[in-house]
């Protein structure tokens, strides 16, 4: 591409490559391309079901350099972001990593990400959507600088039970020590990575953030020192079913963004989404707090709950009801498939009390698709704990050397 | 101004921020009620922008407010300010609309006086404009008087609260409440140009429908400024629109003293630098000296900007309602011009008596908005509107003898000046100069003094972000319930314990007192 062509209107624009672009699209047999926060990103290489049983025996590669990051720095950065977001960021010691939400004046979540603290005053904000009104108009106040920082770093997930084996084979020396949600710096072979032990499949793995300029370098090392491991890249689709077996909630799927619902009363809080424990109310104030605690000597109208359904056949966006006659309508699926590692049918749902609680019963109305003929099974679904898979390889510190 | 109370040792009920007049209402009638209550004022003296000062060596006048026509009788009499020193240099005073050519124009409560030579139309129309209009205006009053109600609530006496204002329209009549639904949302140059034949009449009209505001005539919402203004001035009466007797200082004085008979203790040069919080609610105050004060309840009289986001701070409150304070509209445009002058000034055309009224220089609606044109663009105009009165014409020793002193509200001056308001604000004094000139041959002459306060000197001297007349634009927007935004439109806060009582509360500026007692009642409400 030549500097000089004229910009276009931004609604023209392609959607922006990552630096591992060329390496992806080199590895895509089936040419799947999705945008994901105005870049292109892949679905799937293969096949859904390879990728997945990667990441669940093996080791993969995600490209996560779409997620969107803020820097968020100075004197001001720790009680800024207290009042941002529901949990106490004054407990996050430097090189750890919390997993947090942030909500409106309502407390209804506006988004939720992951913040690391790099330094005394210096934190990265990691979110799958763009936040800066929120965070900037957030500021005012504040002694803090806020940044979007997302093409400034280029970002893998490797996850899966051999990621810690990949690492070592890189020579990050110590990479084994790194527990749950702690981050540091490593250099091998020419390569300055960062790398957290964190991710988005509820299972052993990290997360490499480098410049986007030793992006390539990092991809080839993962991918032929790996090899042995079973390294493999996967895209969107697999990732999503890793996911869902966490338990964790996917924005705009599990949830939509306070800031963009239009309807009243399509927008949920914590308490909601089942984040309870995210929330600190003893911290001092944050946006929502008030409202959140109103909400809480209320009690909920509704949460998110996990569900285990019967038969094989994914619940995607059923109905719940109380009674098999489907008479009176408690709630609705929003994420769902076969869990091949569970053995299960599951589902994440938000439900209406009292059918909340582990163990209630519920139905399910499931379409089925044989071969264009539609039926409708009710089937019984249960409320059960998430997350549905939580290996312990996934806490083991050091991990096993496999 | 009191000894301290024995109370103050644990601190008080109430802390009041500031003693403009309406932290004084408040804290009278919080007193009243049996409260300990402590004002806080910054200022070496208590008023806020209600205040007398020198401003030449023997020369003083109102700083900033210099007529009262809004405080209303009923307030007067409740906390006894006659007894407690207030007496007016005069009542009643008529409008009289300068003309350059001296055929000025008196606006009477009934009806027109010359020189000006009206149309037979306009004499005929302007009672029965006047008539329904204060119809209208003390449908109203009440509103003014009135704790707004909360929208969104499903409180029964937040419904009610909204049924009484219908039921009040709907009794107006058929006709009233047609005409009423009609003008209600037109501009006040539209309104008035179907009604008038005379610029000078229109313009005198108009000025009254934007004065302190960030509004033209033909700016839309205009006829409710209007109606506001005059609903606010029904509760004044027979008064009318009067001066107090040693300047607008001396309401706040009686005032004071009247919170002080009622136990009040006030303490002046105390700036306030911080709300206190505990388990989210309000606790105390932090002065700027250092000192720390307990109170049950913080009230603040300081504008919604600097109690939420100085005095309290962003931390303590949502971000979306720190958002809804921030883009609060409070940048002022009226600034006053005094001038102390060596004798008495004479305007042409008018009798000997007439320079105890309330002058205006606003000729015509189009001279009002060609002025008003200027400061959108963040300049001042050459060709101002003004409010003149002439305060030494009735109240003699706010000058030495022989001595003279002019006040006068010039409009539009924008808080913003793109030049800068320490660049331009003797040229803009000159300019304003060469108009009255005009009125007043012979005044440039006369002048020994002169003082220019704009909406940035307002801001520093009474420590009012903007410099607004309102602390915040009295608009559709800003209005009522959502004034000065939904949150905090009852007096409360978000923040349990604090509650605002100045300008920026329903039903806004003007020296009224009504924001300051209708906080108090909220208050007490809310304890009892
Ligand atoms: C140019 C101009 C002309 C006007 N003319 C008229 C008129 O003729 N008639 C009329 O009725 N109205 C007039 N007004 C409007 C009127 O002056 C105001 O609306 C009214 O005085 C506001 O009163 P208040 O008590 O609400 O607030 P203020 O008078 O602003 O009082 C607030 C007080 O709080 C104090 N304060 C603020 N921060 C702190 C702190 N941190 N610690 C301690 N104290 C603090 C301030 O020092 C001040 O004393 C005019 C306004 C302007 C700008």
């Amino acid at each position: 591409m030549s500097n000089e062509r004229e910009p276009l209107p931004h609604y023209q624009e392609p959607l922006l490559q990552t630096p591992f672009h060329d390496r992806a699209r080199a590895l895509s047999q089936l040419d799947s391309f999705i945008p994901w926060s105005g870049y292109t990103t892949v679905d799937v290489f293969t096949t859904v079901e390879q990728e997945y049983f990667a990441i669940r025996n093996a080791a993969t590669l995600y490209d996560l350099t779409p997620m969107v990051k803020y820097r968020v720095a100075g004197p001001g950065a720790q009680r800024y972001l207290n009042r941002l977001v529901t949990r106490d960021v004054a407990k996050l010691k430097v090189n750890r990593v919390s997993y947090c939400v942030w909500c409106d004046d309502s407390g209804h979540v506006i988004d939720d990400g992951t913040l690391f603290r790099l330094g005394e005053d210096e934190y990265r904000l990691c979110t799958a959507e763009r936040q800066i009104d929120w965070l900037l108009d957030s500021a005012s106040g504040f002694d803090v600088a806020v940044t979007e920082v997302t093409e400034q770093i280029a970002a893998l997930a490797l996850q899966g039970p051999t990621s810690c084996a990949v690492l070592k084979q890189l020579g990050l020396a110590g990479v084994e020590r790194l527990k749950p949600f702690e981050l540091r710096g490593f250099e091998a072979g020419g390569l300055r990575v960062t790398v957290s032990r964190t991710g988005f499949t509820g299972d052993l793995g990290y997360e490499l953030w480098v410049a986007p300029e030793d992006a390539i370098l990092l991809w080839d090392t993962l991918m032929t020192r790996g090899k042995s491991r079973g390294i493999r890249p996967i895209g969107s689709r697999a990732l999503n079913l890793a996911r869902i077996e966490a338990g964790f909630l996917a924005p705009n799927v599990d949830f939509v963004s306070a800031e963009r619902t239009l309807r009243v009363g399509s927008s949920r809080s914590p308490l909601e989404l089942g984040l309870g424990w995210l929330v600190d109310f003893e911290k001092g104030h944050f946006t929502g707090r008030r409202a959140l605690l109103e909400e809480r000597r209320r009690g909920p109208r509704r949460q998110l709950v996990g569900l285990d359904i019967d038969g094989n056949k994914p619940a995607v966006n059923a109905l719940l009801y109380a009674e098999r006659s489907a008479r009176n309508e408690i709630g609705s699926v929003s994420s769902a498939m076969w869990s091949p590692t569970c053995k299960r049918n599951i589902a994440l749902a938000m439900v209406d009390v009292p059918h909340i609680t582990p163990g209630s019963s519920l139905w399910a109305d499931v379409y089925l698709n044989r071969e264009l003929v539609w039926e409708r099974r009710m089937c019984r679904a249960r409320v059960v704990e998430r997350p549905f898979f939580a290996p312990d390889r996934r806490r083991a510190t050091p991990p096993a050397d496999v | 101004m009191s000894a301290v109370r024995p109370s103050a040792a644990a601190g008080y009920d109430c802390v009041v921020i500031g003693g403009g007049h309406n932290g004084l209402v408040c804290a009278a009638y919080l007193a009243r009620a049996g409260r300990s209550v402590l004002v806080l004022e910054a200022a070496a003296q208590v008023g806020g922008a209600a205040v007398t000062h020198e401003f030449a060596p023997g020369y003083r006048v109102s700083a900033c407010a210099h007529l009262l026509h809004q405080m209303s009788a009923q307030l007067i009499d409740e906390l006894a300010l006659a007894k407690h020193g207030l007496r007016f240099a005069a009542t009643q005073m008529p409008t009289v609309a300068l003309s350059g050519d001296g055929a000025s124009l008196t606006l009477g409560a009934t009806g027109l006086s010359g020189p000006a030579r009206l149309s037979a139309h306009d004499l005929d129309a302007y009672p029965r404009f006047v008539e329904r209009l204060a119809r209208f205006a003390r449908l109203l009053g009440p509103v003014l008087e009135q704790v707004p109600p909360e929208l969104g609530t499903s409180a029964w006496s937040d419904r009610f609260a909204l049924l009484g204002l219908g039921w009040r329209v709907r009794r107006l009549g058929r006709r009233d409440m047609r005409e009423l639904l009609r003008i209600g949302a037109m501009n006040v140059y539209d309104l008035l140009n179907e009604q008038f034949e005379s610029p000078l009449l229109k313009g005198a009209l108009g000025l009254d429908a934007v004065l302190g505001t960030n509004f033209g005539p033909r700016s839309p919402g205009t006829v409710l400024t209007l109606l506001y203004r005059l609903a606010a001035q029904t509760g004044a009466g027979e008064r009318s629109t009067a001066q107090p007797l040693g300047g607008m200082g001396a309401v706040c004085d009686s005032l004071a003293r009247a919170a002080v008979a009622a136990g009040v203790t006030i303490r002046t040069a105390a700036p306030v630098s911080r709300v206190l919080v505990a388990n989210d609610a309000a606790c105390g105050v932090l002065l700027e000296s250092g000192e720390r004060i307990d109170a049950r309840t913080v009230v603040s009289n300081a504008d919604p900007k600097t109690t939420l986001l100085k005095l309290l701070g962003a931390e303590h409150l949502d971000t979306g309602f720190v958002r809804r304070v921030s883009h609060l509209r409070s940048n002022g445009l009226a600034a006053k011009l005094h001038l102390a002058l060596d004798a008495a000034p004479r305007f042409s055309g008018l009798d000997a008596a007439a320079p105890g009224g309330r002058l205006l220089v606003a000729p015509s609606l189009d001279y009002i908005e060609r002025a008003f044109n200027h400061s959108k663009y963040g300049e001042y105009s050459d060709a101002p509107a003004i409010e003149v009165t002439v305060p030494t014409f009735h109240d003699p020793g706010l000058a030495p003898a022989g001595g003279h002193v002019i006040s006068a509200v010039v409009q539009y001056a924008p808080y913003a000046l793109r030049a800068g308001w320490d660049v331009e604000r003797e040229r803009m004094a000159d300019r304003v100069v060469d108009v009255l000139e005009q009125y007043s041959p012979g005044l440039r002459g006369m002048i020994r003094t002169r003082e220019l306060l704009t909406p940035l000197d307002f801001e520093r001297q009474f420590r009012i972000t903007g410099g607004h007349w309102h602390h915040a634009e009295l608009a559709f927007d800003q209005f009522f319930m959502l004034r000065p935004v939904p949150g905090a439109a009852q007096y409360g806060t978000l923040l349990p314990g604090l509650y605002l009582c100045g300008a920026g509360s329903h039903p806004g500026g003007g020296v009224m007192g009504t924001a300051g007692r209708n906080a108090a009642r909220r208050i007490l409400a809310k304890a009892a």
